[in-house]
């Protein structure tokens, strides 16, 4: 299955031929605004805090999922969220989709923000979201044409144009439209829901998709070739992913840049291929050697970390992760690291052995 | 490579797994086709609400026609096939007649009672909250009371007649059937596909109407069904106890009290217009239970 370039052109006039003959036609796209040098999506301080009641007459505590989360997503870009489960991937997604009240912080969609500059309906067209379980995210009663097309016909479009729409991005994301069009839910595969999804997601001709754990649930054959189909996806309609997982291999394969998080805090971030060669924060190379490889060269000699992360209900203090790092030292337990740059190229690290002069003895002098 | 996708020519990703589509609806209507108890409960029902309707045309007796002199026939007297009442008058023509208010007091409170229920508990079910409280404390406050007594409270205070009944009938069941709604649709909520609808923009209502009510409709129409018999006996009863319908009317529930007395003299015709809501009330029941079955589909 070749995804090179060569393949890639030949595809895409052809695409145009087929709808040119078709005329089938999507949504509007929402404005570009800010050229390309301005993110897609700048996120700043997202906190989300979860109270839980202990007990009748117990002290109202909270769990801190989302704790002062600050990134951007530059346009065009495919950005990896990974971490532990419980960390607050899912969280950060939902937040960001707007369909939970986020408690602090600012999401910023192409400068805009909703409330503000843009209605939630306009972001909801400009940002759409393909879930994990491919079963649950698919109305049972409704056929996969009419739940790809009830997107579009919520922002007006009419049914027969939004029932031709759906027939057009079911064969985008392959599969045949007069198979799958009348199909319910339970009838197909689980790859096969999967892509329905993913064309429901693409109806609304958004600019940014968040995929979360979209492949986790598949097949690794099956994963593989949602995967590819998702990096065509991205170059014909120009899109721009949030790529939530925890498989760090397919993050690696599909991502421009990764977010580590634990416990609900970004603990490093950068270019994909800086932080897998150069992993700056001990939780993520602790990840990264927990990797099985198939090379006998770069076998694993790290032990992996061991124990389960930390309730969120009572975080740790200082550095959430001191209580599993092997590198822990009193500076740790009282203070919490901020994410330092670690290089030009966007290398970031939320650890004291990171910080130069920050206390701890592997600290960096300069 | 016809259309644009790099696994058009995936030949396993095109397999379809099934001959033909066929919808959730579709499948339960075959389901319960094949049950044998729900199809003769559903002849049952057929008949006696079509010769109830019908009545006019079926030549029968005067139902309101007595003869003192031809009063209480045993069952199979020539000419009065069911005998006749205390009264003299046909009981089969009355039985049949009768079928017309018994069938309009009983099932329509629970028509009523299922649309208003239904409504209700979505909106507390998918809105939450407090509308969510203000809603179900409201519907505990009628669930408080036991049926029959809410049932006789209601009409007593609106006085006898046929639309009372009905609408005390219908006040008794719209809390039942709010609360089942109600946990039914606090179980869809939560599904992802709700999350999806929510995340393209639709709003509360286009939701509601589009995800949620062919997710929760089947259980609360199961629950529904279950109740037409309780409405029936309900209803006979508010007619046995003159807050129904008045005679000379005839309807089932006050056919059984007036014939009452005449259960030593003839027992068996005392007892028909009691097997006759025996009868409604079992089918529902049965049928019922068959659509609960056939709803249980494991896919």
């Amino acid at each position: 299955m070749g995804r090179g370039g060569a393949l890639f052109l030949p595809r895409l006039l052809e695409y145009n031929i087929m709808s040119e003959a078709t005329a089938v036609t999507g949504l509007e796209p929402i404005e570009d605004l800010g050229g390309k040098a301005q993110p897609l999506l700048r996120v700043d301080g997202l906190t989300k805090h979860f109270p839980v009641r202990g007990g009748l007459f117990g002290a109202r505590k909270t769990v801190r999922a989302v704790d002062d989360v600050s990134f951007n997503i530059g346009k065009g870009e495919t950005v990896g969220i990974v971490g532990e489960s419980g960390c607050g991937k899912s969280t950060t997604a939902r937040l960001l989709m707007h369909l939970m009240d986020r408690d602090a912080g600012e999401i910023i969609f192409d400068g805009r923000q909703v409330g503000h500059e843009m209605t939630l309906r306009e972001l909801r067209r400009g940002m759409q979201m393909v879930f994990q379980d491919s079963y649950a995210s698919l109305n049972p009663r409704l056929t996969i044409e009419e739940s790809i097309a009830f997107g579009p016909k919520v922002h007006g479009m009419a049914d027969g144009a939004a029932r031709a729409l759906a027939r057009e991005l079911l064969g985008k994301v392959g599969l045949r439209p007069e198979i799958f069009a009348n199909r319910y839910p339970h009838e197909i595969s689980g790859g096969q829901r999967q892509r329905v999804n993913i064309a429901r997601a693409l109806a609304l001709s958004p600019r940014l998709v968040i995929l979360d754990e979209a492949v986790s649930a598949l097949d690794k054959s099956v994963e593989a070739q949602v995967l590819n189909l998702l990096m065509d996806l991205k170059r014909e309609f120009g899109l721009t992913y949030l790529f939530i997982s925890h498989d760090l291999n397919v993050v690696h394969y599909i991502s421009d840049r990764v977010l580590v998080m634990y416990l609900g805090e970004v603990v490093e971030l950068g270019p994909v291929e800086q932080v897998w060669a150069r992993p700056a924060h001990p939780y993520t190379r602790a990840l990264l050697a927990a990797m099985p490889s198939s090379d006998p060269d770069r076998r694993t000699e790290v032990p992996p970390i061991s124990g389960d992360p930390p309730n969120p209900i009572d975080p740790p203090a200082g550095c959430r992760f001191h209580t599993r790092c092997p590198f822990a030292e009193a500076l740790c337990s009282n203070i919490a690291p901020g994410l330092t740059e670690l290089d030009t190229m966007g290398h970031q690290a939320a650890c004291h052995m990171a910080i130069p002069r920050s206390g701890h003895s592997r600290a960096p002098a300069a | 490579m016809s259309v644009s996708s790099n696994a058009m020519n995936d030949a396993a990703l095109q397999a379809a797994p099934m001959a033909n589509a066929r919808g959730y609806w579709a499948t339960v209507g075959r389901r319960i086709v094949r049950d044998k108890v729900s199809m003769v409960c559903v002849a049952i029902l057929l008949l006696i609400l079509l010769s109830a309707l019908l009545a006019p045309y079926l030549h029968l007796a005067d139902p309101y026609q007595g003869s003192m002199i031809r009063r209480l026939r045993h069952i199979g007297t020539p000419n009065y096939p069911l005998g006749t009442d205390e009264l003299g008058r046909d009981m089969l023509a009355r039985l049949i007649y009768g079928g017309r208010l018994s069938l309009l007091i009983g099932i329509s409170p629970v028509i009523l009672a299922f649309g208003l229920g239904t409504m209700l508990g979505l909106v507390a079910g998918y809105v939450g909250g407090w509308v969510n409280t203000a809603i179900m404390r409201t519907i505990d406050v009628f669930y408080a009371f036991p049926s029959v007594l809410l049932a006789i409270a209601i009409s007593g205070a609106l006085g006898a007649g046929i639309a009372n009944s009905i609408v005390s009938l219908t006040i008794v069941f719209v809390p039942q059937i709010t609360r089942v709604a109600e946990s039914v649709t606090t179980g869809v909520r939560n599904r992802d596909f709700v999350e999806a609808a929510r995340a393209s923009g639709a709003n509360a209502f286009t939701i509601m109407r589009a995800h949620m009510l062919g997710n929760v409709l089947g259980p609360i129409f199961v629950y529904a069904t279950g109740l037409i018999s309780v409405s029936m006996i309900l209803a006979a009863g508010l007619s046995f106890l003159g807050l129904g319908t008045k005679p000379p009317e005839p309807e089932w529930g006050l056919m059984l009290n007036t014939l009452r007395t005449a259960i030593y003299v003839n027992p068996w015709v005392a007892a028909l217009p009691g097997a006759m809501i025996f009868a409604v009330s079992i089918c529902f029941n049965l049928l019922s239970d068959g659509l609960r079955s056939a709803m249980d589909i494991r896919s």
